[in-house]
């Protein structure tokens, strides 16, 4: 049970912000005569209530055993896999390695940063599962287009479970201050070095998915405003070079204000912060340029009745992997 | 208990999603049929339908595929399929009387007119038994039902089924006009379900 208060006003400023952001979505689509295009409101609207499911989702991880967390991050890669896999074409030669990717690689990786096997769930997927779905491939006696088959199912495990399943690997790092982590290199065999680990790490996978979210709705904000150089035109209208550098600097600054709620001094936190809403962006750009080859507008019209998660998650899915090894390298002894 | 429960899993393993275009669900009698790409798609279909729908409607499965293990037996009485012997059809005891017989006053049927499972996105020329089935019994509603995408989660020749999403439309009601043939009806009953793939 939380009893910090750090994670306490953490939670009740997201909170106040998510319902702040709540009520004025309902307000404007309740003003129909506000002049804003009714389809931009619905869009506000949609990625509100997406925050609210990835928020109750990271909150969650603050109350509950952090292996709840791994299971939860674990259903949504799982989805999100089934998302990138359903648009991607596949031959029918495909499906029994396509069967070993979803029953067994994407539960076994969770499991294993379940048991905090670094190890093991650093390897699993980027290695075993990379050189399995190529020579599975090539046992099912069906050369065509070889390469681009393995490709395309090698870039969704390791885009959707691998880099995902890094966000829940937070929580098992023993992570210090860089001033702690000086102290305990330089620390004579022996003696005590009087430091303790930072211990919120369920706060600072909170703080990651926050800078993320509010990274993406800050370039997609300055996008808005500022934007005219617009960076690929036929990979994604929206997207500009001001909309990027922009609202990767207000992330920054954001994530350098939030600092008190992470193991990162101010300029810590601003770089990291900085860092993160930029690969966020990237993921956003590597996915759209997907969604575009395959001619659909979003995950969601592509089955339809169904959320679209990929689309709310391609920034995590970059950014997560970049996060998680910033920590480990950064704030860790190892 | 079960029958809820083989339809949960049933939906969560196939991502499946209903749509129903103009269309209602209602427990009238009703013939579903739908292209044909996996077993599953019987299940499928009788999943997705409302609880109180589910427990009016009958899928026709294949006996050679839903009779051959204890576990697929087992999931077909639960599901209330009506296992039909491809192989064994008789001249004196039609399919389409059997059918008729079983759902008597109450039941629907889920029926796949294409006779056998399509291999790809192609939906095939259309048996009689449908045309029959609405001569017979003129009242029955035709109801058209796409499946997309389930060819991918359990093809032809693989017993072991990949979870990825799947889409059900259910199109509008049809019935056998007065006087009409059975290629037009079959023509007809085709292009609505065709039409409903671009939806």
């Amino acid at each position: 049970m939380v009893s910090d208060p750090i994670t306490w006003i953490f939670v009740i400023g997201v909170l106040l912000l998510l319902g702040v952001a709540t009520t004025v979505g309902q307000f404007l689509k309740g003003q129909p005569e506000s002049g804003l295009n009714p389809a931009l409101v619905q869009t506000f609207n949609r990625r509100i209530r997406a925050w609210w499911l990835l928020c109750s989702l990271v909150a969650a991880a603050l109350f509950l055993p952090r292996s709840v967390t791994v299971v939860l991050f674990g259903l949504l890669a799982f989805w999100a896999l089934r998302e990138f896999i359903t648009l991607t074409p596949t031959r029918l030669s495909d499906h029994r390695t396509l069967f070993w990717v979803f029953i067994l690689f994407t539960p076994l990786q969770f499991v294993l940063v379940g048991l905090g096997k670094y190890d093991l769930y650093s390897t699993l997927i980027p290695v075993y599962g990379l050189l399995f779905v190529t020579a599975r491939v090539a046992f099912s006696g069906d050369p065509k287009r070889f390469l681009e088959r393995t490709a395309k199912i090698q870039a969704g495990l390791v885009l959707c479970i691998y880099c995902l399943s890094l966000a829940p690997a937070l929580l098992y790092l023993d992570i210090y201050t860089t001033a702690d982590i000086s102290k305990l290199r330089t620390a004579t065999p022996g003696s005590d070095p009087q430091v303790s680990a930072y211990g919120k790490n369920a706060l600072l996978l909170f703080y990651f998915v926050f800078i993320v979210q509010m990274g993406d709705a800050f370039q997609y904000l300055w996008g808005k405003i500022l934007g005219h150089r617009v960076i690929a035109p036929s990979v994604s209208s929206s997207r500009t070079w001001e909309g990027m550098l922009a609202g990767s600097g207000s992330a920054a600054l954001l994530g350098a204000a939030l600092y008190w709620a992470t193991p990162f001094n101010e300029w810590q936190a601003g770089c990291i912060a900085l860092v993160i809403a930029l690969t966020g962006f990237a993921g956003g750009m590597a996915m759209s340029a997907i969604k575009r080859d395959r001619g659909v507008q979003d995950y969601g019209t592509l089955v339809v009745g169904h959320g679209g998660v990929l689309d709310r998650i391609d920034s995590l899915c970059f950014a997560a992997p970049v996060f998680f090894l910033l920590t480990k390298t950064f704030f860790t002894l190892s | 208990m079960t029958g809820p429960l083989i339809a949960l899993i049933a939906k969560l393993l196939t991502g499946a999603s209903a749509r129903w275009v103009d269309c209602q669900p209602d427990t009238c009698q009703r013939v579903y049929f739908a292209n044909h790409t996996s077993h599953l798609d019987s299940l499928v279909i009788w999943s997705a339908l409302p609880g109180p729908i589910r427990s009016v409607t009958r899928p026709v499965a294949a006996k050679d595929y839903w009779g051959k293990t204890m576990l697929r037996r087992y999931v077909a009485g639960h599901f209330n399929a009506l296992l039909i012997d491809r192989k064994d059809i008789k001249v004196h005891q039609s399919p389409v009387d059997l059918l008729l017989r079983e759902i008597g006053s109450v039941n629907s049927l889920i029926v796949f007119p294409e006779g056998h499972r399509s291999s790809g996105r192609q939906i095939g020329a259309f048996k009689s038994g449908l045309y029959y089935l609405c001569k017979k019994r003129p009242d029955l509603e035709a109801v058209p039902v796409h499946l997309d995408n389930m060819n991918r989660i359990l093809p032809r020749g693989e017993f072991l089924p990949v979870p990825l999403l799947s889409c059900i439309t259910f199109g509008s009601p049809m019935w056998l006009e007065s006087g009409e043939q059975k290629t037009e009806f079959l023509d007809r009953a085709r292009e609505n379900l065709l039409r409903l793939k671009d939806i």
